[in-house]
């Protein structure tokens, strides 16, 4: 039920991310989700994709550092509280978040939550256990 | 095991009655034969007799590199030049090489020196000596090599490169010890390793490293790699060569210099005064044997400390820490000396990792400021910031802590400090440039 993130380092100067862009795109591997972390000095590019051994590969090649993590996709309605409903149920079951980025889907009255846990497989139990969609990682991958 | 026993052992009184009586006949034999030193002499008024113990050594003139630059190329010999029987010289990296004569005796005395490193490093007539070090100026392939021949082991003269063809020859041939520099050890490890063969299964028990400097930790990294003891080796092409110290395998703590042909001083490089043992300044030598180009206080622009303390191994000759940066590498930063190797050494303790760093020291008003970036491989690496800010600021305080500086950490992309095919570029001073 988990999905493959990478996660890629990159200093804080004009051009790094268009880097990372331009060797995604001619590796013909798509972007499904994102989001970038950043201090002063550098920053963490963090990627869900359509394929992630191939997209680390050919960053790895090109230099990049690139890290993978497990994180976990949960699929939230789309009205007030729905995103209040699942933190209920992970601080209830003392899971803590470390980060999360959302994006909502075209023609959907849904959004996708990509969430890092510190307790990856209790979280997913913890959803499991209420009812909430957890989006496996094939899905996400080819949505 | 000590190869000259009576000398190695020496106590100390007779030791430095030996080294008196040859420091006296060195100063006339300058004085009479080499117009540079007489020359320095009459400048400051001292007469080889005014050379009545040790301690007068402070009266004597320190050469330095330049000087040996300005006699180039046998300006400084001591001897006719029909009593030379062998040139080296140094790279010469920055700037004009340093050249310097050996008569026979010096060679013979070279030699039964490097002989009587191998015995301390363990090793004995009964090895067979891989010997990686360049051969032809450089003193290393054949300073080595003669050692290993006056010990009557058996020398293997590979020399430098071919690594390929050296990891055949470690397979083929067994040998148990090792001479190289101790990166290229590990370079050798590596390339065994792709070639699916492992340096811990062979014969292979002692490596000589020396010519670069390296660290406490990197020393570690090699013994568990390739299941050896690496011994490390002093020397410099203007004393003699490798040999001019060595560490035990007894203690492996610090590098016994051979007092008997060389007169240790640690100087503090900016005022020139003496220190006393235990405090760290440049290593000054005098060569006290030496018949073709003998030196007198030669300013090494080594760093390291003394210590006199008896050694287990039963050696009396006082040891020198291993060398821990240059005189002309050292950063003044805010009124602390702080060193490259330094800075590594808190890395690589830090995160267990050889990194890839670079010192950059700016001034700021008129406050120095030191910024350490460090390259991030994926073992450092952490997809959540506050683990990478958690690894800065324990470098910030492990900097803090050993070395008293306030350094800024700065985490930057693999690859993004200029690498260097021969020594490491490690500082990028921008105050020189104000």
């Amino acid at each position: 039920m988990k999905v493959e993130q990478i996660s890629i380092f990159l200093e804080n100067r004009a051009g790094r991310l268009e880097e990372v862009t331009r060797i995604l795109a001619e590796t013909g591997v798509s972007i499904r989700a994102l989001s970038l972390a950043d201090t002063s000095d550098f920053g963490i590019l963090r990627l869900i994709v359509s394929d992630h051994e191939k997209a680390k590969k050919a960053l790895k090649e090109h230099g990049f550092t690139v890290g993978r993590t497990s994180v976990v996709a949960v699929e939230v309605d789309d009205r007030p509280g729905g995103l209040n409903a699942i933190l209920q149920v992970l601080s209830a079951g003392g899971v803590n978040v470390e980060y999360m980025y959302a994006f909502v889907q075209q023609s959907s009255k849904t959004a996708i939550i990509v969430f890092r846990f510190d307790k990856t497989d209790q979280a997913i139990e913890l959803l499991g256990q209420k009812g909430i969609r957890v989006i496996p990682g094939d899905v996400l991958y080819n949505l | 095991m000590i190869y000259d026993v009576d000398l190695e052992t020496l106590p100390r009184e007779d030791l430095e009655a030996l080294q008196l009586s040859r420091l006296k006949s060195l100063v006339g034999r300058v004085h009479a034969n080499v117009g540079f030193y007489r020359q320095k002499f009459d400048e400051m008024g001292v007469k080889p007799s005014d050379i009545r113990s040790l301690s007068d050594l402070k009266l004597l003139p320190f050469t330095e590199k330049q000087d040996l630059r300005n006699h180039y190329p046998f300006g400084l010999f001591a001897v006719p030049k029909e009593n030379v029987v062998r040139i080296h010289a140094s790279s010469g990296t920055t700037g004009k090489s340093t050249v310097v004569g050996y008569t026979h005796r010096d060679v013979r005395n070279w030699a039964r020196l490097m002989a009587r490193c191998f015995v301390a490093s363990g090793a004995s007539a009964l090895d067979i000596i891989h010997n990686a070090y360049g051969y032809g100026l450089f003193t290393g392939g054949l300073g080595a090599h003669y050692g290993a021949e006056e010990l009557g082991a058996i020398i293997v003269p590979v020399s430098g490169g071919g690594t390929k063809r050296q990891v055949m020859l470690l397979k083929d041939f067994g040998p148990t010890v090792i001479c190289s520099t101790p990166s290229y050890a590990l370079v050798l490890h590596e390339a065994a390793l792709e070639a699916g063969v492992r340096i811990k299964d062979l014969p292979l028990r002692i490596g000589i490293f020396g010519a670069e400097p390296w660290t406490e930790e990197m020393r570690r990294d090699i013994e568990e790699k390739m299941g050896i003891t690496a011994i490390d080796i002093y020397g410099l092409s203007e004393i003699m060569g490798p040999g001019v110290g060595i560490e035990c395998c007894v203690a492996q703590k610090g590098l016994h210099i051979m007092e008997d042909h060389f007169l240790v001083e640690i100087i503090d490089p900016d005022t020139l005064e003496v220190l006393p043992p235990g405090e760290v300044g440049e290593l000054v030598i005098t060569t006290l044997t030496k018949e073709a180009q003998p030196l007198i206080r030669y300013r090494t622009r080594d760093i390291t400390k003394l210590d006199i303390t008896p050694c287990r191994c039963g050696r009396t000759f006082a040891r020198v820490h291993r060398m821990m940066g240059r005189s002309d590498d050292m950063l003044i930063i805010r009124g602390v000396n702080v060193f490259p190797s330094q800075i590594e050494s808190i890395l690589l303790e830090t995160e267990g990792v050889a990194p890839h760093y670079l010192l950059v020291v700016k001034r700021e008003g008129n406050l120095d400021t030191l910024e350490v970036q460090v390259e991030v491989d994926e073992k450092l690496f952490s997809d959540e910031i506050k683990n990478l800010q958690r690894t800065e600021l324990k470098i910030v305080k492990n900097i803090k802590d050993y070395l008293g500086v306030t350094a800024q950490v700065k985490l930057v992309e693999p690859r993004s400090i200029q690498r260097s095919e021969g020594k490491a570029k490690r500082i990028l001073d921008l105050r020189k440039q104000a």
